[in-house]
């Protein structure tokens, strides 16, 4: 169960009183990392009394190379498919051993999540444990060089999804794994983005305080993979929301709450443009997906509630 | 440090056994013909007879990823399977021993597909010998409920720290029901020291777990754990002294023998099979042939030198065993042929028994039968299937 | 201390008994640094910056501190030169210098 609060009342993180402590330091992401940022500031509001559980992928490849070890609080990496039952596990544990006030948190990227790790975060769904799992999309299995995931957008070109004469990259819609925790009437789900950090801590502390089971997918660019210069994680994160293609929202007790309305959306071609994976699309695919981001936003502001 | 007499199957003497354990965490996938070992810890579990707490996962993957969760924070665990669920699990079955966590596991011996099988063989397990787990393998209802207990001992040792899996054969050992021997709770506490390691997540002292290591450090973590399985000989026989003290049955070792002294035809053998071997090996002594039986009980850390020093003497040795590596051999027949062939003693032939897949019957003639094979000089295959 | 230093006088295991029990090794344990990725450098402008802490938070490896009272400084050891500080800052107080050869 959660604590019936409304967003407004809970006490404010922000920029003044976020810890100064680094729990995820001197790793070996590559340079203007989204998905690194998402896990430090995560720390960050969660705290040292944290269990970070790590699937194979990004996160756990660059943190973990014996004998540098970049987190500073407890760490473990899991199997590919185990980041939610080691959760599970690692909670549940804990708990038998009377140990208190501490987080079992997951970062795992968008293969680690929608696919091969989905059935575990649907039985942990289930289970109701206590766990925050954060998936870091970054669009792509990046770790093993940029291969299609589930979390892939259509059109993108990956090292399996080639953009040539006759396929033009990615041929399926990402997976709505936001709708589909939520589906499984989880205890709190979120939606974020590195480009809106001030969204995602204040989403953080509230899972941070969930009695249940919490997943926050926070949009994690890749400069590598998505070709685009380093110093534009941000801005590229940004614009994601702002021209409609990733949207920020948040789902508790039943109900969807879309948290940000563009009053005008940016421009999806230059959304687009700026990065390499998207260069071969022509027109009509341009034209084709902002159709189906207009369907998609039709659908939010019928059935959401606004906040 | 006795406590009561209970008539239990196999599957329910392990569930008994891990009650007195007193694990923090079970986590378990449904598997036939493991069901009754779990459904009997959830009933204790809502009885309170047991406090744990208890995971239903989704899978048998999912099951060793949360126990190895747990005991990544320092909790006892247990998990139970079979077959399919064991391959299922088999990343995790490295993962577990690769990192050091001491989980116990009870694995109902089942053929695996294809074809669909429920009936007991040992094929699971025995391809699996490489993943780094101690493996034990049960006679009866009994020896699976002390070997439980003994399992928490061996495998929290510090010298071992390596998981173990204690094998049972399916239906035969698990669904059949004997009269057994509880050891009280007081007895299990004061046998049986609460968990600790120094593997573990620790809120006072952060520790990064289950990292990666590279081409220059990956060979020295593994030789590490070579030599902690290998330390695991010397540790069960000391934790099974204790045990005898303690609740007032003793066991053999590594490996259990009948009428090798004398003996020039000798079967290996191991699990409930050597319970029909036995009054076979009685009979033909009473005609005077001088035959004698070799149950293995631990297949990991392997009892090389039990076997050379009790198969020292004999003429001719028959493996029997419910498995086969396809395009070879069974697999016990070479580990007990590579113990044999690092001494100079020899027995003349040494012939491999494939039978049991799938359930089949091996019954007390069967077992005659091969003793005479092997006390003939006809040259047949090595490799029979019975 | 806020963030894990340099272990510069680490030395790795050469035999098996210095090697840890099972694969757990203490958090926060650095051995080398990422200096040596970075072309440019994040250099702040003490006089225009307003302190506002934009760039610390957004710094995916967090090497910018707030140690200094009178502002922020960079830990060189392990600033990769993504420019994501420089780009962010509202006042333009953080330029990419250009590392010596």
């Amino acid at each position: 169960m959660m604590e019936k609060q409304s967003h407004l009342s809970e006490k404010k993180i922000s920029i003044r009183n976020l810890s100064d402590r680094e729990y995820f330091y001197g790793h070996k992401a590559c340079p203007g990392c989204g998905g690194s940022l998402s896990l430090r500031l995560a720390l960050k509001v969660l705290g040292e009394r944290s269990y970070a559980v790590v699937p194979a992928g990004c996160m756990s490849a660059v943190g973990f190379i014996f004998p540098q070890m970049a987190f500073t609080c407890n760490a473990i990496i899991s199997t590919f498919p185990g980041t939610a039952s080691m959760l599970s596990g690692v909670a549940a544990g804990a708990r038998a051993l009377g140990i208190k006030d501490f987080h079992a948190v997951g970062f795992a990227g968008d293969g680690g999540t929608a696919d091969i790790g989905f059935q575990a975060l649907s039985g942990a769904i289930d289970r109701h444990d206590k766990i925050i799992y954060i998936c870091y999309d970054n669009e792509a299995y990046m770790n093993t060089g940029v291969q299609k995931s589930g979390l892939t957008p259509i059109g993108a070109r990956t090292t399996t999804s080639p953009a040539g004469r006759r396929l033009k990259g990615a041929l399926t819609q990402k997976k709505p794994m936001f709708e589909i925790v939520a589906a499984h009437g989880i205890d709190y789900a979120a939606t974020a983005s590195v480009g809106y950090p001030l969204d995602y801590l204040r989403k953080l502390n509230y899972a941070s305080k969930v009695d249940g089971t919490s997943y926050i997918h926070v949009f994690a660019p890749c400069p590598i993979g998505w070709g685009y210069d380093t110093s534009d994680t941000i801005s590229v994160a940004k614009n994601a929301v702002d021209c409609g293609l990733w949207y920020l929202a948040e789902f508790s007790e039943g109900q969807f709450t879309l948290n940000h309305k563009p009053g005008e959306f940016t421009s999806v071609g230059d959304y687009l443009f700026g990065q390499n994976r998207f260069c071969h699309l022509q027109e009509d695919d341009l034209k084709a997906i902002i159709m189906e981001r207009n369907a998609k936003w039709e659908s939010i502001c019928r059935s959401w509630s606004y906040s | 440090m006795h406590g009561q007499k209970a008539f239990l199957s196999g599957n329910e003497a392990v569930a008994a056994g891990v009650r007195l354990a007193r694990p923090h965490v079970i986590a378990a996938y449904p598997i036939t013909p493991q069901t009754t070992v779990i459904e009997r810890l959830a009933e204790m579990v809502e009885d309170a007879s047991l406090k744990a707490e208890y995971l239903h996962v989704e899978s048998e993957h999912s099951a060793l990823s949360a126990c190895i969760g747990a005991s990544a924070v320092g909790a006892r665990t247990f998990t139970a399977t079979s077959s399919q669920g064991l391959l299922y699990m088999a990343e995790c079955l490295h993962y577990t021993s690769g990192g050091r966590f001491p989980v116990v596991m009870m694995n109902a011996n089942r053929s695996l597909a294809l074809p669909w099988n429920i009936y007991g063989d040992q094929r699971d397990s025995l391809s699996l010998l490489d993943c780094g787990w101690i493996q034990a393998y049960a006679e009866d209802a009994q020896e699976s409920l002390d070997l439980i207990i003994q399992a928490y001992a061996i495998a929290e040792h510090p010298d071992v720290l390596t998981p173990m899996m204690i094998n049972l054969d399916g239906f035969v050992i698990t669904h059949t029901y004997e009269l057994v021997s509880l050891p009280s709770q007081e007895g299990v506490d004061a046998f049986l020291p609460p968990f600790q390691t120094v593997n573990k997540m620790d809120l006072d002292h952060p520790m990064s777990l289950a990292f990666t290591a590279g081409p220059a450090y990956n060979q020295a973590f593994k030789q590490l754990q070579h030599q902690a399985l290998l330390s695991a000989s010397k540790v069960i026989l000391d934790i099974e002294e204790r045990f005898g003290q303690f609740f007032g049955r003793n066991y053999s070792g590594l490996i259990e023998t009948m009428h090798c002294e004398d003996a020039e035809f000798i079967l290996v053998t191991l699990g409930s099979v050597a319970g029909t071997v036995r009054p076979v090996v009685e009979r033909l002594r009473s005609l005077g042939v001088r035959v004698g039986l070799v149950r293995i009980r631990y297949m990991r850390p392997f009892p090389d030198i039990e076997i050379r020093k009790a198969l020292a003497g004999a003429k001719a040795v028959g493996v029997l065993e419910k498995d086969i590596s396809f395009g070879y051999e069974g697999t016990v027949f070479t580990n007990v042929n590579s113990a044999l062939s690092r001494s100079n003693v020899k027995p003349s032939r040494l012939l491999n028994f494939i039978g049991g897949l799938g359930g089949k019957d091996i019954s007390a003639a069967d077992i005659e039968h091969l003793f005479l094979r092997l006390k003939s000089t006809d040259d047949g295959e090595t490799v029979a299937f019975i | 201390m806020n963030y894990p230093v340099w272990q510069r006088s680490f030395k790795p295991p050469k035999d098996l008994a210095e090697y840890p029990v099972g694969t757990a090794f203490p958090a926060g344990h650095l051995v080398e640094t990422n200096a040596s990725w970075r072309s440019q450098r994040p250099v702040i402008d003490a006089e225009k910056c307003s302190s506002c802490r934009i760039c610390w938070l957004l710094c995916p490896d967090g090497v910018i501190h707030n140690t200094k009272p009178e502002g922020l400084e960079i830990d060189y050891d392990y600033c990769k030169g993504c420019g994501i500080c420089a780009k962010e800052c509202r006042q333009k107080a953080i330029r990419m210098e250009n590392e010596g050869i």
